[in-house]
């Protein structure tokens, strides 16, 4: 395998918590985080709201610091120096999740991606900056061009501002684009449109992408890669179809048995290894995470050891891991539904 | 939304008001030398302190000046005060508020507890006691004075909207290309700012001819020039409310009303525009939606 375009090892994130009684404590965010992205490939980084997915994306895009942990750009260490930070910016670029807040109202499709363009080709002007600009249109697909450029942000549908914001961020020409949820917030009908646009410039730019999903079923769709975030941690990662074809870890059972399949139906009697249960839990509270695996209070399979540490990583042959006391204790089967 | 806002009924009267004083203070002095043949000063000894006349539009004061000729020379040391003070008070407001909402940090609070130390200065006792040290200073001193008390708040509104702006994601977006800081704040975050700071303008505007008005009344204002403040001082002095010279006081005193509930009104339209619920077209427009849906429901349910 090609050496990764980014890579991210054991990043950590603790935000300090405001108020009263609550000084020097910390909300533990994301905790030795490891994403690695290769040109040409898609990682898709799931979990539920609050699991720390965004929080890494922002990392990487550098919008704030990690506590700790390293971030490595074509191999070498990444500095938050206001010019190292420049330079950064123009190999890694991050789409919002939210297209009607990520663009400025009161700008123009040509003002917004023409900045974009002479921020890096500071003599762009004129025609060619024109040319670049219907170009960079031509490439998310919004067509005509010559209509799309003079139009403000509110004339646009979400599905059309996200392309803008995708356009935006390949002005730039990246090695590596960071989606934040971008499709979350789009119409259902547009969202397909969208994730055939981010594997076109992952097949046609070679693009290094990081998905990052709630929706496991999308991610299955588009990516190559799938990596599990339980509260602040990576617990699964590996080929997309051996993750989702057998989760070695509970939580990934959980994510895939709460996406809904219409092949399954409520009343077959087919029951899940989450059916019984009928309160599923909560995501901890982060301020104080449980201890050892944060997962075993919502786990129908936690043993003592879950309780005390946290799981090393259980590699498997194709290349998935997991981080699962089952799996170091030999009782992986139990995931397959067998007694 | 330019249109927008030209096309409100109280924006329009507002700034037709606002425009028509502002005329009166460029041409005001040139009016009444060159078309009333007069000056404020000029002393009429067949007519001391009479009412209204065709001679005199609004009466003369006790010592025999015309009335009209002061207020409308009066408006040019009124009205030029207002606005000197108001973009003095409105340029040090941005200069002050906006780097502090945008930099954060240990610049941020530096200058927000040099906004709130002037805040808490009690600012008109203080602009009293300058502006009585300073004695028979120029207009542009006594507009500097009233500038220097009047900016804290703007300071404040600017710096929180700024600390509002510079998270949300289209600035976060710009500065992750690389957009320098200066671009940041001029071209994504300040033109969401020009509603308040517009209000901002108008109502310093305003409160800088109160405050002119008011030392000229306490008599330590600009000396020697005419202005409506000193117009009122003056009657007072001469004790014209006991003797019934209501045109002598009156006038300015509609003049000071009239030009604040001018920039009230523009206010109150720019504040529908930035929030669409108040306009009363709206509300209008929301009778008529309900008593249309009233009447079709018969048809409906037939």
């Amino acid at each position: 395998m090609t050496a990764p375009v980014l890579e991210a090892t054991n990043l950590s994130k603790e935000f300090p918590v405001h108020g009263r009684g609550s000084r020097g404590t910390t909300v533990k965010a994301v905790q030795n985080a490891n994403v690695t992205l290769h040109k040409g490939s898609i990682v898709a980084l799931v979990g539920e709201s609050g699991s720390g997915k965004t929080t890494v994306a922002r990392m990487l895009a550098l919008a704030y610091p990690q506590t700790a942990g390293t971030i490595r750009l074509n191999g070498a260490e990444v500095s938050h120096a206001r010019n190292a930070e420049r330079s950064y910016f123009r190999q890694v670029q991050l789409i919002f999740q939210d297209p009607f807040a990520s663009l400025n109202p009161l700008h123009k499709v040509r003002y917004t991606l023409g900045r974009a363009l002479r921020i890096h080709q500071r003599t762009l002007r004129g025609k060619e900056l024109e040319e670049q600009t219907l170009e960079l249109l031509r490439k998310v697909n919004l067509t005509p061009v010559e209509q799309f450029i003079d139009k403000f942000p509110h004339e646009l549908s979400g599905g059309q501002r996200q392309r803008i914001v995708i356009a935006r961020a390949l002005a730039v020409r990246p090695s590596v684009l960071l989606g934040d949820e971008p499709i979350s917030m789009l119409d259902v009908s547009i969202r397909l449109d969208i994730l055939n646009l981010l594997a076109k410039l992952r097949d046609e730019e070679g693009l290094a992408l990081l998905y990052i999903t709630h929706d496991i079923a999308s991610a299955r769709y588009l990516c190559d890669t799938i990596q599990v975030m339980y509260a602040g941690q990576m617990v699964e990662g590996g080929p997309r179809d051996s993750v989702i074809q057998s989760p070695k870890h509970p939580y990934t059972k959980l994510l895939l048995d709460s996406s809904p399949d219409p092949g399954r139906s409520l009343r077959s009697g087919d029951t899940g290894l989450f059916d019984v249960a009928d309160d599923l839990g909560e995501p901890p509270n982060l301020v104080d995470p449980p201890s050892g695996c944060q997962f075993h209070p919502r786990c129908p399979f936690a043993m003592d050891e879950c309780r005390q540490t946290f799981p090393e990583r259980t590699e498997f042959p194709d290349g998935q891991w997991a981080h699962c006391w089952l799996h170091q204790k030999d009782r992986g089967h139990v995931l397959e539904g067998k007694p | 939304m330019l249109n927008g806002f030209l096309r409100n009924s109280k924006v329009r009267i507002g700034l037709g008001v606002f425009a028509a004083f502002l005329l009166l203070a460029l041409l005001g002095p040139w009016f009444v030398s060159a078309v009333m043949h007069t000056t404020p000063r000029t002393i009429d000894y067949d007519a001391l302190g009479q009412p209204p006349s065709a001679k005199h539009l609004l009466g003369t004061t006790l010592p025999g000046s015309d009335v009209l000729a002061q207020v409308i020379v009066g408006a040019r040391g009124s009205v030029f005060v207002g606005i000197t003070s108001a973009v003095l008070a409105t340029v040090i407001a941005a200069l002050v508020g906006v780097p502090s909402g945008f930099l954060g940090g240990r610049l941020d609070h530096g200058l927000t507890a040099f906004t709130n130390l002037f805040l808490t200065l009690p600012s008109f006792a203080l602009t009293l006691i300058i502006a009585g040290y300073v004695q028979g200073a120029a207009w542009w001193v006594i507009a500097l004075i009233i500038a220097a008390f009047e900016w804290p708040g703007g300071a404040r509104t600017l710096r929180s909207q700024t600390m509002s702006l510079r998270g949300r994601d289209f600035t976060v977006a710009m500065r992750m290309l690389g957009e320098s800081k200066t671009r940041l704040v001029f071209a994504e975050v300040m033109p969401h700012m020009t509603g308040i700071v517009s209000a901002m303008f108008l109502r310093a505007c305003v409160a800088g001819v109160f405050a002119e008005a008011a030392l000229s009344f306490l008599g330590i204002g600009t000396t020697g020039s005419v202005s409506w403040g000193t117009i009122i001082s003056e009657a007072q002095g001469q004790s014209a409310i006991l003797n019934g010279l209501w045109w002598w006081f009156v006038p300015p005193g509609l003049c000071i009303a009239l030009l604040g509930t001018a920039t009230a009104l523009v206010n109150f339209g720019i504040d529908e525009i930035s929030n669409p619920r108040l306009s009363a077209a709206n509300r209008k427009l929301m009778k008529r939606f309900r008593r249309a849906a009233r009447t079709a429901e018969p048809e409906v349910a037939r």
